[in-house]
């Protein structure tokens, strides 16, 4: 699964920093049938999890209604240096991570 | 005087009719597609991490030094680093193959290459990872005016190009231009027409949910028109890419475009 994250390399302790997340998925509904009438099972990424330092700071839990290649952006507090942990799965078990780490300065 | 001589102007063009337009005189001043979408799409093409597109420039850049085939190579081996041997290429095509006086677009080119350089099988078109490739390749060109050659070995497929474009067709009875050239800027249903120019190519596009190739958009409009889609990749398609590229003249490279 491949996926792009974006988080600054480095911050001010107490900066409101933003991160991104972006993965190519074809977030699959359930709904669609393919070329020969079956349906096309549903497959979305159902849940994504990121760390910072071992704390989760975000939690997304997704459904049908999710566009394909999710992007995802939330805001985070630079408390610490240290590495920002993301892990997802989605609906046929196939898991996803990725990490980056932060420089955190006074 | 300037109604006049516009007068005059629209005359002749009239008279020689659209077959007989300077052959090598592109539009004045092409405008590129993502002129004529919403701000919010032209927000989504700029942003270099929310584009949807450059996840396939992502995965193309994997595959560009991703060894293949019985040869066991890469493009790497060949090119090297693509952002100084690619920038500029993605302009020039769709281009006449030397070796072959074949037509080949850069999907063709990098299906040359796997099989002429890497001993590989060819990628399907509209297949994820051509398409990848395509958009990374492409990418490295991003900015550098689209400057295709329309010469003496390119003279017949672009002159089947421009015949294509000006031939009407399917049970709408409408030719490429009657769209893109007549009634720009007007509403199709919900959509601003625009020129049909293929500069962001591969692009993401929101109704496909995925990055796609400038043969997939042709068919759409093969299908719009009620048409017989010619097959991505057929001669009828590389030479109608040829055509629209010299009409996109100038225009700057924008893979991986976003449209709606």
């Amino acid at each position: 699964m491949l996926s792009r994250i974006q988080v600054p390399s480095a911050a001010r302790r107490g900066e409101i920093i933003p991160i991104r997340i972006a993965i190519q998925h074809p977030m699959e509904t359930g709904y669609r049938p393919d070329h020969f009438g079956r349906r096309i099972p549903k497959n979305v990424i159902n849940s994504l999890v990121c760390r910072y330092n071992g704390l989760e700071v975000f939690r997304a839990e997704m459904g049908s209604g999710i566009a394909a290649n999710p992007l995802l952006q939330f805001y985070v507090v630079a408390a610490d240096s240290g590495e920002f942990v993301f892990a997802w799965e989605d609906d046929s078990g196939q898991r996803g991570s990725e990490r980056a780490a932060i420089t955190v300065s006074d | 005087m300037g109604i006049r001589c516009h007068a005059v102007a629209l005359l002749f063009v009239l008279a020689l009719g659209p077959g007989a337009i300077a052959a090598d005189q592109a539009a004045p001043a092409p405008r590129s597609g993502i002129a004529f979408a919403s701000a919010d799409i032209r927000a989504l093409q700029l942003d270099d991490f929310a584009n949807p597109g450059m996840l396939w420039v992502a995965r193309g850049g994997k595959l560009w030094s991703a060894a293949t085939g019985r040869s066991n190579r890469s493009c790497v081996n060949c090119h090297g680093d693509a952002a100084s041997s690619m920038k500029g290429v993605a302009a020039r095509y769709p281009g006449v193959d030397a070796a072959t006086s074949e037509l080949l677009n850069l999907e063709g080119r990098i299906n040359r290459c796997r099989k002429d350089q890497q001993a590989a099988e060819p990628l399907a078109y509209e297949s994820e990872d051509l398409l990848a490739l395509t958009a990374y390749v492409a990418h490295q060109s991003r900015g550098q005016p689209l400057q295709v050659s329309v010469d003496a070995v390119a003279r017949p497929y672009f002159a089947r190009g421009r015949e294509i474009y000006y031939r009407r067709q399917g049970q709408m009875n409408l030719a490429c231009t009657h769209c893109h050239e007549q009634n720009v800027g007007r509403k199709l249903l919900a959509d601003t027409i625009s020129e049909g120019h293929g500069n962001a190519y591969p692009i993401y596009r929101l109704e496909w949910q995925s990055a796609g190739s400038l043969h997939r958009r042709l068919r759409a409009c093969y299908f719009g028109v009620r048409a017989e889609m010619p097959a991505a990749g057929s001669a009828e398609l590389l030479d109608l890419e040829l055509y629209l590229a010299w009409r996109a003249s100038g225009l700057p490279v924008e893979t991986p475009g976003v449209r709606r």
